[in-house]
């Protein structure tokens, strides 16, 4: 859900840190940020209702820049973290920045959980291919036969396809941008935001550092013959859209083309929203239909004690369940 | 060893009686003994029900005690009055629990069948009975064990289940088959007509069982009216002391587990969040709270408890940690092999003061160990709980009702001090029933600690989240706070909560972080420390932990009878450890004797680290099954001759 404060409209820099920074110069991280900042001020969200989760790793430190609450949690574990977050207070609009090693290496376990979940937050991963904190290993983006500068030796273990792990976990809103195409990123991060359910969006970006192989220039096509940028918006004709009146026709053409264009990595990488699908209730709304109560009192608001600060349950009919005489 | 007689029943002074039922996993153990001790119940007697079962779905043995006494009791009894068998496996495995003047109940198919061809039986075990039974002559068989009974003075009473299904059928004009689906009832009411017990309970328990259900009602009426004519016109009672009689007692009660207790205690201590990743013994309690995941509160409105079944336990933790940063009252439930698991989050939950209950449900360890065994063999990983020096509270229950009370003052713990408490208990007690009045939930107070303002602005900088004070405690943010944005991290950090590397703010947060646990040592009441039963002025001391509470506290009344004083410690906090009062307790116990369900007895170790003091003796059981008032008993009764070793192994191999 998003929050929108009417007292007080805040700025890109609200959303920001004076804290120093300590990223690499040219680091890919810098866009997203940026975007994150913009993102949040474009929707009117207020900085008190936000909380901007990360994990380990370079992309973990995102918090420390963004003038929200901030949770830098576990290797890994920040979809959980977050979830529980979300599920306990829903009035919080919940970002996760993590890593792509933190997100699909050893987070992976959590992707799949929260993917079956359609929890109402937005997960970003930073994809430099790389594990940049411990010094340019290889992350489950990279493929097989890479040598980063910082491997010994060329990585022997295939790359993991994000969006297309995204759509078979159940990720509800899936899209792409790139670090250095700001303005996209910002619509797109507005986009997953607003989304009703589970966003990723994953954020291609270049790591000056240990990544070598995919740098700015890389990515801007200036290895190639005729220089041509790789990052391209998705067809014209692509549409990612999936609704409740969805055919089971309309849901198979989108898996196709979703695939096909989630599989484009070569002289083109397609970006953009790849699925938005918005015929399946968030979690918050399934626990809402099974649990009225849960409208009103939440995990994190309820009242648990009565004037005189005892507990205010009223257990008797549990009691009457385990009677025996 | 064969169970020492008599068995404290049959000799017409106060009720106690122990029956036992068992049988293959699915065959309906569990629906007899609930019959059974519904129609306890109902008699006005007072219960308590252990169930033993095995890793398995279907078809492995699993057994169920319940003793029925005019007194409340807290523990199972080793020697059985009268055990109830559906086949031979079960026949075989617990004819030894039985003792002069006890009775057995067995079908006629089982009556001679090979131990070495009863399928689940261990080797180790028909290997043990059949050198027992070749010492004595007999052969390894049932038949050879139903003559040794005999020989102990057991009274046999062998029953052809199928004569009476046919009669059934008969009777209510229906075919065997539909007749047979009686059959658990009527293993209850062949039991309850030799112990001369009133048919009228057993019925009424039938009609509780399946309320509205007209038609499964008249069959198993009818099944326990053809049952009570068969034992009638089949056996001679006049030579069997054992019986069961109801008595008067209008007290309203209820029958609750261990896991039940938690579940309980955790709504009424205002839980608003639990995840969880299925594990025995642990699971029973989320299914509770799922199966009651909306209530009434006093007011007249309705209250929940949101419950997410995670992809596994270090999920389960995090998740919940993150809803406690929410300001909910958040907790996850495991055993041994989650909460390993959990270590890295709990470190994490610790260095950012996250108030979070980890109840874990001990079992047979280490690993996947003896899954659906108990044990108490996590007291050492939930004392230390994750790598570093850190604050943590750990509660150890040994009975529903203290499982009830702590589980709720857990969140109270969680909040006050600001960080992980680890509430331990056990299989066994998890797998426990009582009868108990109705709990008090009036006596439940709630303390959500100390909680910041809201600054409103968003423009005075981050909070300080983590304050240095002198008691330790900083005012707490919940995220979403107005104005009070902040940080939180595993890394060292500011009182803002900013990672940091530097020495002299180190040194400030982790003192700070400690100094909290001085402030709980000094809070909290000596009751909430350690409970003291039995002669306080003693020199013969207990000291236990957990669920060895029940057997420890029966053989204190026994040792009271036989005019032995004794006293007994029932350690409730074992961290932040009291070494003022365990010291001071301690002093002036000869011999002390320290009883733990570990090979290696966890706590006596914290204690020898903590204070200095080692027992005299250390009790322990480490075969997966709960230690009972008889072996307590047997081992003082050594002790006292001056014979015993300073490490006592409780070892039955017939359990």
């Amino acid at each position: 859900m998003t929050t929108t404060t009417e007292a007080r409209t805040y700025k890109a820099k609200d959303f920001s840190q004076p804290n120093a920074n300590d990223w690499c110069a040219g680091c890919g991280d810098f866009g997203i940020i940026n975007a994150m900042h913009q993102a949040c001020a474009k929707l009117g969200l207020d900085p008190s209702s936000v909380v901007t989760v990360g994990g380990i790793g370079c992309s973990g430190k995102a918090p420390y820049y963004m003038g929200t609450y901030g949770v830098h949690t576990l290797h890994g574990r920040p979809l959980p973290f977050a979830t529980g977050i979300k599920l306990a207070n829903p009035d919080l609009t919940v970002m996760v920045a993590s890593g792509d090693g933190d997100t699909l290496g050893i987070g992976a376990g959590h992707f799949v959980g929260i993917g079956r979940r359609n929890v109402d937050l937005t997960a970003i991963m930073f994809d430099n291919e790389v594990y940049g904190l411990t010094k340019g290993q290889a992350a489950p983006t990279l493929a097989m036969g890479m040598q980063t500068k910082g491997l010994a030796v060329p990585t022997s273990q295939m790359k993991i396809n994000p969006l297309m792990m995204a759509y078979t976990c159940g990720f509800t809103w899936i899209g792409r941008g790139y670090s250095y195409n700001i303005k996209q990123l910002v619509q797109l991060m507005m986009d997953a935001i607003q989304h009703k359910g589970l966003a990723f969006l994953d954020v291609l970006q270049p790591c000056p550092t240990y990544n070598n192989l995919h740098t700015k220039d890389w990515y801007a096509g200036k290895d190639q013959e005729e220089v041509r940028p790789r990052v391209q918006p998705l067809p014209e004709d692509f549409d990612p859209s999936i609704t409740a009146d969805s055919s089971e026709d309309d849901v198979l053409d989108h898996a196709r083309s979703f695939m096909y264009e989630s599989h484009r990595w070569g002289t083109e990488i397609p970006t953009g929203v790849f699925l938005n699908n918005t015929g399946l209730n968030s979690f918050t709304e399934r626990i809402r239909e099974r649990v009225k109560s849960y409208a009103e009192q939440t995990p994190s608001n309820k009242v648990i004690a009565d004037a005189n600060g005892m507990s205010n349950v009223d257990l008797t009919s549990m009691f009457d369940e385990l009677a025996v005489n | 060893m064969a169970a020492e007689s008599p068995n404290g029943n049959g000799s017409g002074h106060v009720q106690d009686l122990a029956w036992r039922v068992g049988g293959p996993q699915g065959s309906g153990v569990d629906t007899a003994a609930l019959i059974f001790q519904r129609a306890c119940g109902i008699a006005g007697l007072h219960l308590f029900g252990r169930r033993e079962y095995s890793s398995n779905i279907m078809g492995r043995h699993s057994y169920y005690d319940v003793r029925a006494s005019e007194m409340p009791r807290a523990s199972h009894r080793d020697a059985v009055d009268l055990l109830t068998t559906f086949e031979a496996e079960t026949l075989s495995r617990h004819l030894m629990a039985l003792g002069e003047g006890s009775g057995v109940i067995y079908r006629t198919d089982d009556a001679d069948v090979e131990l070495h061809k009863i399928t689940y039986l261990d080797g180790r075990y028909a290997d043990d009975l059949a050198a027992y039974l070749a010492e004595r002559g007999l052969p390894a068989t049932t038949g050879g064990q139903l003559e040794d009974a005999k020989n102990r003075g057991v009274r046999l009473f062998k029953v052809n289940i199928d004569e009476i299904v046919a009669q059934l059928a008969e009777a209510m004009g229906v075919p065997p088959a539909i007749a047979g689906r009686a059959r658990n009832t009527l293993a209850v009411a062949v039991s309850t007509a030799l112990l001369d017990f009133s048919r009228d309970y057993v019925k009424a328990a039938v009609a509780k069982t399946w309320p509205g259900r007209q038609k499964i009602i008249d069959l198993n009426v009818e099944a326990i009216e053809q049952t009570y004519n068969y034992v009638d016109a089949n056996y001679d009672r006049s030579d069997f002391a054992i019986s069961l009689h109801g008595c008067d007692s209008t007290e309203k009660r209820m029958i609750v587990n261990g896991n039940q207790a938690v579940a309980l205690g955790k709504i009424a201590g205002g839980i608003g969040f639990q995840s969880y990743y299925p594990i025995s013994p642990a699971t029973d309690e989320s299914f509770f709270l799922e199966a009651h995941e909306e209530y009434p509160v006093t007011d007249g409105g309705q209250s929940n408890v949101i419950m997410v079944q995670t992809e596994d336990e270090i999920s389960a933790v995090t998740m919940a940690a993150g809803a406690a940063l929410t300001g909910a009252r958040a907790s996850t439930s495991t055993s041994g092999p989650g909460f390993a698991l959990m270590c890295e989050a709990i470190g994490w939950a610790a260095i950012n003061e996250v108030p979070l209950v980890i109840t874990d449900w001990q079992r047979g360890a280490p690993s996947t160990g003896m899954p659906t065994r108990s044990e108490q063999g996590d007291l050492r990983i939930a004392a230390t709980g994750s790598h570093g020096d850190f604050p943590s509270i750990v509660v150890a229950s040994g009975d529903v009702f203290e499982a009830f009370y702590d589980a709720a003052e857990c969140f109270n713990y969680a909040e006050r001090y600001q960080g992980i408490v680890i509430h331990v208990l056990d299989k066994a007690l998890s797998s426990s029933s009582r009868t108990v009045p109705y709990l008090d939930t009036d006596q439940i107070g709630i303390d959500r600690g100390l909680i910041a303002e809201p600054r409103g602005e968003h423009d005075e900088g981050a909070f300080n989240r983590f304050a240095v004070t002198e008691s330790g405690v900083s005012p707490r943010t919940l995220l979403g706070q107005q104005g009070n944005a902040h940080w939180c991290t595993g890394c060292e950090h500011t009182p803002q909560g900013r990672v940091t590397e530097d020495p002299v703010v180190r040194e400030d947060q982790i003192e700070k972080r400690h100094r909290k646990m001085e402030l709980a040592l000094s809070e909290l009441s000596l009751d909430e420390k350690v409970k003291i039963y039995g002669d306080r002025d003693a020199e013969l001391t207990f000291l236990s932990w957990g669920s060895n509470k029940g057997a420890i506290i029966e053989c204190l009344d026994i040792l009271e009878a036989e005019g032995i004083p004794a006293r007994f410690l029932h350690v409730r906090l074992i961290k932040p450890f009291p070494v003022d009062e365990m010291t001071e307790l301690l002093s002036a116990a000869s011999p002390l004797v320290i009883v733990e369900a570990n090979f290696s007895g966890q706590y006596a170790e914290l204690l020898r680290t903590y204070t200095g003091i080692a027992p005299d003796h250390l009790v322990l059981k480490y075969n997966g099954r709960p230690i009972s008032a008889e072996e307590i008993h047997r081992t003082v009764r050594e002790i006292r001759q001056g014979d015993a070793p300073a490490r006592i192994v409780l070892r039955n191999p017939y359990q």
